[in-house]
């Protein structure tokens, strides 16, 4: 299906939850959308799909958008790659938008490229910089590839909508406004013979809960460093006591020391927290590639050559079964 | 049971070093390797035909004569037959025209091996980390997709997937054929036997080349059929200007990456 462009607007896809509410980093994707829509010439239109969405209209409607679009039905609570991409390609087809962006979830880029091809267009993956072009006005879309080693500018001059992923963390939420954005409301049901993919059973993870890396604000991580399942405990203890969440490394995990949901890095997940933590940790460009857009962080190791040290604001040559607790002390007497 | 695995041949990512003076990646000299993904999806091929011997499994390869080389190593580790893709009309194809030329290859393969049940793949290769080629393939072929995927196992005529969600693990069914992409699972994939790794190096690899490939457009290939375009590459920026502590004992350094902290309002 070739896209017949009907406006200059670009869309945000907010991804829902089950219940409804936005995931967070549709709503950061709203931030730099807005100043991109205009320099385009559009508007900003959010794209919500879900169940129950009443929640993620109003979100997307107070952190920027011009437009919502939203499609509610009971088949699209739980993700599925043939519900949603026979729904945006519809809305697609109906609006003729200029550019999309997605979050890159899980389900994001499952998506982005079912989308993508089904429109015979380019899609550039996890992003981690937009810009528009001054000379073209395309979307300027740059990604990391290489493991991290490399950084590429990919621009999609022929083909529409230009379609990106994006990073979780990237880009920081703007700060939400009373404004209320115009809602459409468009009926699209899709029938229950075309999914064809069927979850069976969701098996959460012991401590699932607690672990959310995408969404912390402070990142306590531990590496080859800690030695051992034990080794964690003053890793928790900082963690704690800075109100922060646990990660590690893909040393760590691997050596069965934390469950891979704490993971960071390339086969792990990609943090954009305040402030990063990295105990024991060498820096291995996989390990930095999910964690440089940090927005300050902290390193503490026994190597003085370690890679880490290269992107840190503050870097410790030492022991880190010596250093944290010592740390961990004093933020603890800081903060009573 | 017909498994079809695509793999890429990639350069190891974690060898590549960056030129200090002109700030450049050092390509020469690093090794080529089966990309990990793919491996992660040759594993779970072969754990099927562990449980079902009547399973036929095929690996496929886009890329240049030198990508026989993977292809073996997969033939040493579990496949039976395998193919090379290879065509300089090929050259300069992004995700979308690489998995156009993929899909026909497969329609192409499937007169050759027969129907497949399953076309695996790895979640995304570690040069390019799109993680586009699979879903793409999938659309192109019309098939169903989990992308994901830690383990699959065949029951009842469908494909059932572990696959790695946000949330945790989800238990995931679809009818085949069915496209499967695999990110790392807890296991090591098999090593090669001896007796397997000498037969893989006696294998012939037949090429495909887009003369083979009758239905093909070849204004969709290489560069051409390509919507996206590099603009521009460049070695991320290094952080510079961090501070450094190394006091006498470890707990003075404690000491002083507090009051940093405390100082930089990081607390």
């Amino acid at each position: 299906m070739i896209m017949e462009v009907k406006s200059k607007d670009l869309w945000v896809l907010i991804e829902t939850k089950e219940d409804g509410s936005p995931k967070k980093v549709g709503l950061e994707l709203l931030n730099p959308g807005k100043d991109m829509a205009k320099k385009q010439g559009g508007e900003l239109v959010a794209i919500v799909i879900g169940c129950n969405v009443g929640a993620s209209i109003e979100a997307a409607s107070r952190y920027g958008a011009d437009t919502v679009i939203a499609v509610d039905g009971e088949e699209f609570k739980e993700y599925t790659t043939d519900a949603y991409t026979a729904a945006i390609a519809k809305l697609v087809e109906t609006y003729g938008p200029t550019s999309m962006l997605i979050g890159a979830t899980n389900n994001g880029r499952d998506l982005g490229p079912r989308i993508a091809c089904r429109l015979h267009t380019g899609l550039t993956a996890d992003c981690t910089a937009l810009d528009i072009d001054e000379e073209t006005g395309n979307v300027a879309w740059t990604r990391p590839a290489f493991g991290g080693n490399l950084m590429a500018t990919i621009m999609c001059p022929e083909h529409r909508p230009q379609m990106g992923t994006v990073r979780p963390g990237v880009f920081k939420m703007a700060e939400p406004t009373e404004h209320s954005a115009k809602v459409i409301h468009e009926n699209i049901s899709i029938p229950k013979e075309e999914i064809r993919t069927q979850v069976l059973e969701l098996i959460r993870e012991l401590d699932a809960e607690t672990v959310d890396l995408e969404g912390a604000q402070i990142i306590v991580s531990g590496g080859r460093g800690v030695k051992g399942p034990e080794g964690f405990a003053p890793i928790r203890a900082l963690a704690e006591a800075l109100g922060g969440t646990v990660g590690a490394s893909r040393a760590a995990v691997d050596s069965g020391w934390i469950p891979h949901a704490h993971q960071v890095g390339q086969t792990g997940k990609t943090v954009g927290p305040k402030l990063y933590i990295a105990c024991g940790i060498s820096g291995a460009i996989q390990h930095l590639a999910g964690m440089s857009s940090s927005e300050r962080i902290i390193a503490i190791n026994k190597d003085p050559d370690a890679p880490i040290f290269g992107v840190a604001d503050y870097g410790v040559v030492g022991d880190l079964f010596e250093v944290l607790p010592v740390l961990t002390e004093e933020i603890k007497k800081a903060k009573a | 049971m017909n498994i079809l695995v695509c793999i890429k041949q990639v350069p190891d990512t974690t060898e590549i070093k960056i030129d200090p003076v002109k700030n450049t990646l050092i390509r020469e000299g690093v090794p080529s390797i089966v990309n990990p993904f793919d491996g992660y999806a040759l594993e779970a091929a072969a754990r099927i035909k562990d449980s079902d011997k009547d399973t036929k499994i095929v690996v496929l390869s886009m890329g240049p004569a030198q990508a026989k080389n993977a292809l073996k190593e997969c033939l040493a580790i579990a496949a039976d037959k395998a193919y090379l893709l290879t065509d300089r009309a090929f050259g300069g194809s992004d995700t979308l025209a690489t998995s156009y030329i993929l899909s026909q290859a497969i329609r192409h393969l499937e007169s050759l091996e027969g129907k497949f049940d399953l076309i695996f793949c790895g979640k995304q290769a570690i040069d390019g980390d799109t993680a586009q080629v699979g879903p793409e393939i999938a659309e192109h072929l019309g098939l169903p997709q989990i992308t994901y995927g830690l383990e699959a196992s065949v029951e009842g005529g469908k494909v059932v997937v572990k696959k790695e969600a946000e949330e945790g693990v989800q238990v995931i069914t679809a009818p085949m054929p069915c496209l499967v992409t695999y990110t790392k699972p807890s296991w090591d994939p098999r090593y090669p036997t001896l007796k397997r790794k000498m037969a893989a190096n006696k294998a012939q690899i037949p090429d495909i080349t887009a003369a083979d490939l009758s239905g093909i457009n070849l204004e969709q290939a290489g560069l051409k059929g390509s919507p996206t375009k590099v603009k521009a590459t460049f070695v991320p920026p290094r952080k510079s200007g961090g501070v450094l502590i190394q006091e006498e004992t470890s707990a003075d350094s404690a000491k002083k990456l507090f009051s940093l902290m405390n100082d930089g309002g990081l607390l």
